[in-house]
């Protein structure tokens, strides 16, 4: 696929570009010679240019000018995409999963559960974050998980999700409260008392509650912060991200969004692939990792390393994760190869690492593609980004270059002969 | 290949008459991918409790127990890990006790007893552990051992118990064999398979996170003149490159896992390249179920991490960490994990270059039987749990 940039609309960016140019500031620069890979309609073009002002593509494609004096790198044909935006992480709120004190993922109040709010534990210093960089990421959803240590704990909802930056410096919050975390299935039916029945059931129960003026108090151990918390979600304005495997389960989430006019983004959905036309005609995105084809459970005896294929043939949006939340989410572009490798049409793997996952979090005007206006969040590679041979040379965060140092790196360095 | 071994590898070989000829065009070829550390079949799927057959972890000595008395066959993952070309494997028990007990070396068949599977004349391994979980599971429970040096202890007394008993078994051994009349000791499980490890016959699996501890491992081996076979796991292996050269010890870990436990938190993709370059033995392995699937790409990922550091792997070097070097951890290299004549026929042919995410491994074969044929799909057997179920493909 190879797509030209207008040039009539290069021409006129260039020129906003040049009105008031600044002397070479840091995030004021331009990217030559690029093989540009990325969704969008900049599309997949040789010897392509970027220009970045002030932290922003203002240009991009084919017979783009640079203008004298701005500071220019020059790519020698390196593949240039956007950079990854991670999914169904926990960046930022762990360190050593052993270590309680280090993971803030989860809580064990039991006046919290849909009002936990995963934005006030982030933590910028993890170092987790530079190693994720490293595998071009620079964005993630950071989500929150159950605290499953008090078996008698009634506990649907997980709570909020946060958009973070994994640029250095400061603050990484970019965006909280961008969707409601949920798991169903044979795990969120232990939690509500052992069956998928009682489950859906008390679901229901709880959105007829939230639809309806505030009480004093509420069952299922909600507090009033938990069912103000819902409130966006059934205003259709807050995502409800639902952890499912089951194909049987999905039809049933399908029809609870339907029944509640509720936004959903699947999660996991191992079985999604047998219920994808389904899928599809609710225009519902799912958040797939394609190395989970083993039939771990009961709920999931259909995993198969097709399912991401499967999907998208069927028109289904998809975004690609990593191998776990935390340490291993920079695997996630190996998993779009893998994805690749079973059928995946290979710019399908790359939307599905970037401008998907952007669109799915609603934050496709502000990153995931390499295109005018957005923010300047690039990565030049040595080679295929899908392929573990390859590394990023160079990673640019709202057009901040980012350090390709991590402990890890720093450690390796320390014992090298 | 012909009945069941390698007959000729290279270039100009002529094929005999009414031979089978596969064209490789354009394909790769590798030894059958060796997976140094698994769990298949005793930790089966689906991860149910009647399933979980991988930890005897009631007590922290449990040499006596065998991991080959608790493979279940029919584990779907077997037929996933032959997807990967993964055609041997070391089953091992968990890493809950000191002593594990014994692991078993299987050919990646299908099968419905053990007996079918295990690999012919592979000696015996034992599965040791350190560190985070021996002292995590007991020491919670009130018991020994709690910290690192109560597993240190736990070890040294029990290769003092088993020195005893080889000294014991050895006496009644001699005095038969001068045919005086003697009474055999009574058999001891677990003290046999550790004095069989004094005796050389047993290889010692040692799982073993950080740089210190393995050092510290390699004294009580000295202490007591036991080699161990090779370091699992190992992230902090990197820092001692040195004492295992020294030692000749091998090393199996991963390049991505890393940060699950505090003894994770220095692990390196770069661990194999800087052991690789220091003349480790190294192998990476998968411990997991998902893993297994694709060893080749987490070679791959090992290999870009020594390029990024300044260390230069070739493929011929990065190969070796998924077939002859799991093999030599297994004691099995005379037999299988690299391509000679007189060999066992475990070959796998690729779709590609074994280190691209791409890669497919279309033809696996063990023992010269065509066990995976991907253009044929009557050859990807299904296991006896997930016939008349709604699985999916691959």
């Amino acid at each position: 696929m190879k797509h030209r940039f207008p040039a009539s609309a290069a021409l006129a960016l260039i020129l906003a570009a040049a009105v008031g140019a600044s002397p070479a500031a840091a995030q004021s620069f331009a990217i030559t010679n690029a093989h540009l890979v990325t969704p969008g309609p900049v599309g997949e073009v040789d010897n392509g240019t970027i220009l970045v002002r002030d932290g922003r593509i203002v240009a991009a494609g084919n017979g783009v000018a640079v203008p004298a004096g701005l500071h220019t790198i020059d790519a020698k044909g390196a593949v240039v995409t956007p950079g990854l935006i991670a999914v169904n992480t926990a960046l930022g709120l762990v360190e050593v999963n052993s270590v309680d004190g280090s993971v803030d993922t989860k809580t064990k109040n039991s006046g919290i559960s849909a009002s936990f709010d995963v934005q006030y534990g982030l933590n910028p210093a993890s170092t987790l974050i530079p190693i994720a960089r490293l595998g071009g990421i620079t964005h993630a959803v950071v989500m929150p998980d159950y605290d499953d240590s008090d078996q008698e704990r009634e506990l649907p909802f997980a709570g909020k999700a946060a958009m973070i930056s994994l640029g250095e410096g400061g603050n990484i919050l970019h965006r909280p409260g961008i969707g409601m975390m949920l798991e169903l299935g044979e795990d969120g039916a232990a939690r509500v008392g052992g069956s998928r029945a009682a489950e859906f059931v008390q679901l229901r129960q709880i959105f007829d509650l939230a639809r309806q003026a505030p009480r004093e108090e509420y069952p299922f151990e909600l507090s009033q912060a938990d069912v103000a918390a819902l409130k966006p979600v059934l205003a259709g304005t807050m995502p409800l991200i639902v952890v499912v495997h089951r194909a049987a389960d999905i039809r049933q989430v399908l029809k609870l969004a339907r029944d509640y006019k509720l936004k959903i983004i699947l999660s996991g959905a191992e079985e999604a692939w047998r219920v994808a036309d389904e899928i599809a005609a609710a225009k519902v995105p799912v958040l797939v990792n394609p190395t989970s084809n083993i039939p771990s459970s009961f709920d999931m005896l259909g995993a198969s390393l097709q399912n991401a294929a499967i999907l998208k043939a069927a028109g289904v949006e998809i975004a690609i994760g990593g191998n776990d939340a935390g340490h291993r989410v920079r695997e996630m572009r190996y998993n779009a190869g893998l994805a690749v490798s079973r059928g995946l049409p290979y710019a399908a793997g790359i939307e599905a690492l970037t401008l998907a996952p952007a669109r799915i979090f609603g934050v496709a005007d502000q990153m995931g593609s390499i295109a005018p206006g957005k923010a300047a969040d690039i990565v030049i590679w040595d080679g295929d980004p899908l392929e573990p041979l390859t590394q990023p040379t160079a990673i640019f965060i709202a057009g901040q270059e980012q350090p390709l140092i991590s402990r890890a790196t720093e450690l390796g360095k320390r014992y090298m002969r | 290949m012909a009945a069941g071994k390698i007959v000729a590898v290279g270039a100009d070989i002529a094929v005999p008459t009414g031979a089978r000829v596969i064209d490789g065009r354009g394909k790769w070829v590798t030894p059958g991918i060796i997976d140094a550390h698994s769990h298949l079949g005793v930790f089966a799927a689906p991860g149910v409790q009647g399933h979980a057959d991988g930890n005897e972890n009631i007590d922290p000595y449990t040499a006596h127990v065998w991991a080959e008395h608790s493979v279940w066959p029919q584990d779907p993952v077997f037929t996933k890990a032959r997807a990967g070309g993964v055609t041997s494997l070391l089953i091992l028990p968990g890493s809950a006790n000191l002593f594990g007990g014994r692991g078993v070396s299987v050919k990646n068949i299908p099968a419905v007893t053990v007996q079918q599977m295990k690999f012919p004349g592979a000696p015996y391994t034992l599965k040791m552990a350190c560190g985070e979980n021996p002292k995590g599971r007991y020491g919670s429970r009130g018991r020994a051992p709690a910290t690192r040096m109560g597993e240190v202890a736990g070890f040294r007394r029990a290769w003092i118990d088993a020195a005893e008993y080889g000294r014991k078994v050895d006496a009644y051994e001699k005095k038969r064999a001068r045919g005086e009349a003697a009474e055999a000791p009574k058999r001891d499980l677990g003290l046999e398979t550790l004095a069989g490890v004094l005796k050389g016959d047993i290889l010692v699996q040692n799982h073993c996170y950080r740089a210190d501890e393995m050092a510290v491992m390699l004294d009580v081996g000295h202490e007591f003149g036991y080699k161990t076979r090779a370091f699992h796991h190992a992230v902090e292996a990197y820092k001692i490159a040195d004492l295992l050269v020294a030692d000749d010890v091998c090393v199996a870990t991963w390049a991505t896992r890393w940060g699950f436990k505090m003894e994770a938190y220095d692990a390196i993709e770069e661990n194999a390249a800087i052991l690789s370059k220091a003349g480790v033995c190294v192998a990476i392995h998968s411990d997991e179920q998902r893993l297994v699937q694709r060893l080749n790409v987490e070679s791959a990922v090992a290999i870009a991490a020594g390029r990024r550091a300044g260390i230069d792997i070739s493929q011929e070097e990065a190969i070796k960490w998924i077939t002859i070097n799991p093999a030599k951890i297994m004691g099995i290299a005379d037999k299988t994990g690299s391509l000679e004549p007189g060999k066992m026929a475990d070959v796998v042919l690729w779709s590609k270059n074994p280190f691209s995410v791409y890669a497919i491994a279309e033809k696996v074969f063990i023992d010269g039987a065509l066990v995976l044929d991907t253009s044929d799909p009557a050859t990807r057997y299904k296991s006896d749990f997930e016939i008349g179920q709604p699985v999916g493909e691959e």
